[in-house]
C-alpha cells in the first residue's frame, strides 16, 4: 500500500511529521478522507479531530481548533490554529488593539499631532463599523 | 588621608550595580535558551505556510487576490514594528529604530505618509514622539508570545489594504543571526509576491472547497499573520541574548571600574602612611 507524508503544523509549534497510509479531517464542507495520490486540493478545517493511520497502522488523533488543508499527491499539510478563529472574535480583537493605541496616545503630553492621530482612529473606527453593517446585511 | 571614605562608597554601590548586572545576565542566559527552542518551534509552520502559497501562487490563474496585486501609485504605507517590551537590552532597539526612522524620512520626501503599528512597548513610546499616526498597538506578550494576541492589531492593518487606505505593508524587525549579533532590518509584507515554484511547469489547479476566494483570503491572512509573529517570537530571543551579552559587557565594565578604584584607594592609603610616618619622624627630630 502507497503511503504519503504528512505534516500538522501550528503557528507555535509541530505537531506531526511522518509517513501515513490515510488521513480523515472535518474540512469545512463535511468530512474527508485522503488517501495517496489524492488530486490537489486546498480547503479550510473546522475545528474538530484529525484521524490518521501511520505507516505501522496506528491510529492518532489530533485535535485542532481549525486550519487550512493543503492536500498533494505525495504531500499532505494541515496549517492548524492554535487561536480560536471566527470573523466576530478578530473583529473584537482587532477594535481591542485600536483602544490601546487610543489610551497610548492618550496619555501623551504635548498633543499637537495626537489631535491628527486621533481624527485617525475616529476614522477607522467608522471603517471597522461599516465593515460590521456590510457583515451583516451579507448574511 | 583625603576620600578614602568616598572611593570606598564608591565601590560598594557599583558592587551592588553589578550584582543586579550579573543576575539579569544569568536570567536572560536561560530565557535566552527557551526563547531560541520557540524560534525553531515555530519555524515549520512558517515553512509550510510559504510553500502551500508559493504552490498557490504557482497554481492560480482566474482569481487574483488584492494582496497579490501592486499598486501603481503608493500615497500611504503601513508599518509594522516589532520591539522588545523592556529595556538594557543594549542597541536592539535604537538601532531598529534607527533603521525605520531613515526609512520613514525616505518615504516622507517622496510625500508618502506612514501608517504605524507598534508591537512593543518601547515602539510605543518612540513613534507617540514622531510625526507618524500610530493605528495600533499592542505590548506586554511576555516571552512566550502567542499568535492570538497579534491577530487584532495585524487585522487594522490588514483591513487598511484592503480598504485602500495604505497601498503598502512593511514590517521592521530584528533578525537574528546568533547570540552575538541581531540585524535590524525591514521587510515587505504586501502586496506580497510568493515565490514561484518552478518544478510545476504544466497547467493545474487544486479543487478549492467551497471556492477559491475564500480559501485564498483565509490562507493569505493567515501567511501575513504567521510572518509577523515569526518576527515577534525572532524579537524575544534578540531580546534575550542582546541582553546578555549587555549585562555581560556592563558586569565586566563594573569590575574594571572596582579594580581602578581600589588602585586609587590603596594609593591614597599608603600616600597617607608614608605621610604620617614623616610626620612622627619629623617630630621626633625635632625632640
Amino acid at each position: 500500500m502507497s503511503t504519503m507524508h504528512l505534516d500538522i503544523v501550528s503557528a507555535e509549534e509541530e505537531i506531526f511529521s511522518g509517513t501515513v497510509k490515510n488521513l480523515s479531517a472535518a474540512a469545512i464542507m463535511g468530512e474527508v478522507g485522503i488517501f495517496p495520490k489524492h488530486t490537489p486540493m486546498i480547503t479550510p478545517l473546522k475545528p474538530g479531530e484529525i484521524k490518521v493511520t501511520t505507516e505501522n497502522d496506528e491510529e492518532m488523533l489530533f485535535f485542532i481548533s481549525g486550519g487550512v488543508l493543503e492536500v498533494q499527491p505525495e504531500v499532505v499539510t494541515v496549517l492548524a490554529d492554535t487561536a480560536i478563529r471566527g470573523e466576530d472574535l478578530d473583529e473584537a480583537k482587532a477594535a481591542e488593539a485600536k483602544k490601546r493605541a487610543e489610551e497610548a496616545l492618550a496619555d501623551k503630553s504635548d498633543n499637537i499631532d495626537a489631535a491628527k492621530a486621533l481624527a485617525e482612529l475616529a476614522q477607522a473606527a467608522a471603517q471597522l463599523k461599516m465593515i460590521e453593517t456590510l457583515r451583516k446585511k451579507s448574511k | 588621608m583625603s576620600g578614602g571614605k568616598e572611593i570606598k562608597g564608591q565601590i560598594s554601590s557599583i558592587k551592588n550595580t553589578q550584582k543586579i548586572t550579573k543576575a539579569m545576565e544569568m536570567v536572560a542566559a536561560s530565557k535566552m535558551k527557551k526563547a531560541q527552542m520557540r524560534m525553531a518551534a515555530a519555524r515549520p509552520y512558517a515553512k509550510m505556510i510559504k510553500n502551500v502559497v508559493g504552490h498557490l501562487a504557482s497554481a492560480h490563474q482566474e482569481y487574483r487576490h488584492p494582496f497579490l496585486v501592486k499598486r501603481e501609485s503608493v500615497k500611504r504605507v503601513g508599518l509594522i514594528i516589532i520591539s522588545t517590551d523592556r529595556g538594557l537590552c543594549g542597541g536592539l532597539n535604537t538601532n531598529l529604530f534607527k533603521e525605520v526612522l531613515k526609512k520613514v524620512n525616505d518615504w516622507n520626501n517622496q510625500s508618502i505618509e506612514v501608517d504605524v503599528c507598534a508591537i512593543g512597548s518601547k515602539a510605543e513610546k518612540f513613534f507617540k514622539r514622531l510625526n507618524v499616526n500610530l493605528v495600533a498597538q499592542v505590548s506586554h506578550l511576555g516571552d512566550s508570545p502567542e499568535i492570538n494576541d497579534v491577530i487584532g492589531s495585524i487585522k487594522i492593518m490588514l483591513d487598511n489594504f484592503t480598504d485602500g487606505n495604505i497601498d503598502e505593508l512593511h514590517l521592521a524587525e530584528n533578525k537574528f543571526i546568533n547570540t552575538m549579533s541581531q540585524e535590524p532590518g525591514i521587510i515587505h509584507l504586501l502586496p506580497t509576491e510568493p515565490n514561484k515554484e518552478d518544478e510545476f511547469s504544466h497547467h493545474w489547479d487544486y479543487i478549492y472547497e467551497p471556492d477559491s476566494k475564500s480559501v485564498i483570503d483565509n490562507l493569505l491572512v493567515r501567511y501575513i499573520e504567521s510572518l509577523v509573529y515569526q518576527g515577534i517570537v525572532e524579537n524575544v530571543a534578540c531580546e534575550m541574548s542582546a541582553r546578555m551579552v549587555a549585562m555581560k559587557s556592563a558586569s565586566d565594565n563594573a569590575s574594571n571600574l572596582i579594580d581602578e578604584l581600589q588602585l586609587i584607594y590603596n594609593k591614597a592609603r599608603q600616600a597617607s602612611i608614608t605621610q604620617e610616618l614623616s610626620e612622627i619622624v619629623a617630630g621626633a627630630a625635632a625632640v
